[in-house]
């Protein structure tokens, strides 16, 4: 008889420098089962923005997430507009979607590092995040800020971007090029990448659709469904770009839907660069209050869509405002896409959702083992990880694309 | 108008069952439902008509507390967001979580933050507080006061200290 044992991964966690739990329940190599316990970041915002006026909640849901910390801002600033029947003058909405596909950019590349750590290739990690980097400077410059932009406001932007700030973004976006497609190649043909990442931690079409899965987590599974199309909002509808679709289900298929989507951002931001040119007037329709109501708005954040509702009594503050991030339903698809492989595989699996936890719960390595059985952490399974990614590699004699000239320092 | 349509259809579906009809605009519609029919309408939201459950929002208004379920309609570009108002006292609901996953950790979440009861649901237990927190202790209620658990007085003492006044104007 084959013996249970349980992997405990967290609540300081494996992947991400964030506290989650997640209990795998091995039979040697292999995962049979998966318990997610979360709750060790509650920060109880949705009760504090209670408190908050609706212009203070906006700076309160930006720090939700350091990551999606303007996509919070937008579905949040949208749900009042909502609220209220705001306008909302077009320059903003330019705007709007401008910083917002910067952010998605910077995330994914975030995103494609990690991945790559995890699987042993740091060259791709550092690559990625060196290209991050100037991204980041970009939001600098336009924002003032790296992370948390302060941009949006119930009723249009906080600062206008000026026409002498365009042609350095337009200067990121080719200088972006070359490098999002060596990413691209290096994922797509790279043998080893597909020996890790194909038909690993495969989430059906049918699951995604009944775990409500968002975003990238969706879309890989051939659930084809954005918010920026569906629900047009900001200046997704005055641009064009096509919404990224696969149907595996795989983590390869993630992977291969969140590079692609960056030279979306990318013909988004150019589209939006170019009509900021022309289009003219106030970013701000500075409404004085918003009126008593409900309002639900919802943004694409790179992860998924972000959803925010307020109730608002006629009052400067909101009576309720429900915050629900886009990891909230993807981290639960783990459930099924981990249990069934092996434990090498778990940590990429788990990460294929590009989890975020503070996110998840707007809402410890004190590991317990009662049995005495060996406990296996974050290290060790990164280790495991990358072990089984070099073996391959002596196996296949595969040594990885070369860098292009640009890339070569 | 596609989404219209929709509308209509589960108009009609609900017939007698429909408590209250507000079509806020072009793209966000709210009905109102009795809490004894919200398993039905769910089914026929997510299985029938195959909208997706965005997340259920619970509001503590006073009176009761009011549970939103927000579906997307996402080819029609509209937010179906159905609504029901349970006893304040003795709030309990049908779990949808049985044919809709999507619904499983919020449910655990509007049961631990606002005590509503949600009866056939697989596994209520705290998904967000710790598992010793206080029973009857809500704490997205409006009348929740930051509570101790302890026993010992100074702590208490300190926290009491520390706690808001009631009443009044707050800046």
């Amino acid at each position: 008889m084959t013996r249970r044992t349980i992997i405990p991964i967290g609540p300081y966690h494996a992947l991400q420098e964030e506290p989650e739990f997640f209990k795998l329940h091995v039979e040697g190599e292999t995962v049979v089962g998966l318990d997610i316990e979360l709750g060790y970041n509650h920060r109880g915002i949705e009760k504090l923005s209670e408190s908050k006026t609706f212009e203070e909640t906006v700076f309160l849901v930006e720090r939700i997430c350091g990551i999606c910390s303007t996509s919070h801002p937008i579905a949040c600033v949208q749900a009042a507009e909502d609220a209220g029947a705001v306008p909302v003058p077009e320059r903003a909405l330019f705007i709007r979607s401008m910083v917002g596909e910067l952010e998605r950019i910077h995330s994914h590349l975030l995103w494609l590092g990690l991945a790559g750590h995890f699987l042993g290739f740091n060259t791709l990690w550092m690559w990625a995040w060196r290209f991050r980097e100037d991204v980041l400077n970009v939001l600098e410059l336009i924002t003032g800020n790296r992370n948390h932009y302060a941009m949006m406001k119930p009723g249009g932007v906080r600062r206008d971007i000026l026409d002498t700030d365009l042609p350095t973004i337009l200067d990121l976006l080719k200088g972006l090029d070359q490098p999002l497609q060596t990413f691209r190649d290096a994922v797509l043909e790279d043998p080893l990448v597909h020996a890790r990442t194909k038909g690993v931690g495969v989430l059906s079409k049918e699951l995604a659709v009944a775990y409500g899965a968002l975003g990238p987590t969706a879309r890989a599974s051939g659930y084809d469904i954005d918010v920026r199309r569906d629900h047009p909002h900001a200046a997704y509808d005055k641009v064009e770009w096509d919404v990224v679709c696969t149907k595996n289900g795989d983590v390869f298929d993630k992977a291969v839907v969140r590079i692609l989507e960056m030279f979306e951002s990318v013909r988004i931001i150019a589209q939006c660069a170019e009509q900021l040119k022309t289009v003219r007037g106030p970013v701000d329709s500075n409404p004085q209050r918003i009126a008593a109501g409900d309002g639900i708005g919802h943004y694409e954040a790179p992860r998924g869509e972000v959803f925010h509702y307020v109730r608002s009594d006629g009052g400067n503050r909101p009576l309720r405002h429900k915050v629900r991030a886009p990891s909230f339903m993807n981290v639960p698809t783990n459930r099924e896409t981990v249990p069934g492989g092996s434990v090498a595989d778990a940590t990429i699996v788990l990460a294929a959702v590009d989890p975020c936890y503070c996110c998840t719960e707007r809402m410890a390595v004190a590991l317990d083992s009662p049995t005495g059985e060996r406990l296996w952490g974050a290290q060790e399974l990164i280790r495991m990880s990358r072990e089984k990614t070099f073996r391959l590699m002596d196996e296949s004699g595969w040594r990885g694309p070369a860098p292009p000239e640009e890339m070569k320092m | 108008m596609k989404a219209e349509d929709t509308v209509n259809r589960i108009r009609g579906a609900l017939g007698p069952h429909l408590a209250g009809f507000e079509q806020k605009s072009e793209h966000r519609v709210y009905l109102r439902v009795a809490p004894e029919t919200v398993t039905e309408v769910s089914e026929l939201m997510f299985e029938e008509i195959g909208a997706r459950l965005q997340i259920m929002t619970g509001i503590d208004t006073g009176e009761g507390i009011e549970v939103l379920y927000h579906w997307a309609l996402d080819d029609e570009d509209c937010v179906v967001t159905v609504f029901t108002v349970v006893d304040r006292d003795a709030p309990e609901l049908e779990s949808i979580a049985s044919f809709c996953p999507a619904a499983e950790w919020i449910e655990r979440e509007i049961w631990e933050l606002l005590g509503v009861e949600f009866i056939g649901h697989p596994d209520l237990r705290h998904l967000l507080l710790s598992d010793d927190w206080p029973e009857g202790n809500y704490p997205l209620r409006k009348d929740c006061r930051r509570r101790v658990s302890s026993d010992r007085a100074d702590e208490r003492a300190a926290v009491a200290a520390d706690a808001p006044p009631t009443g009044g104007i707050q800046p």
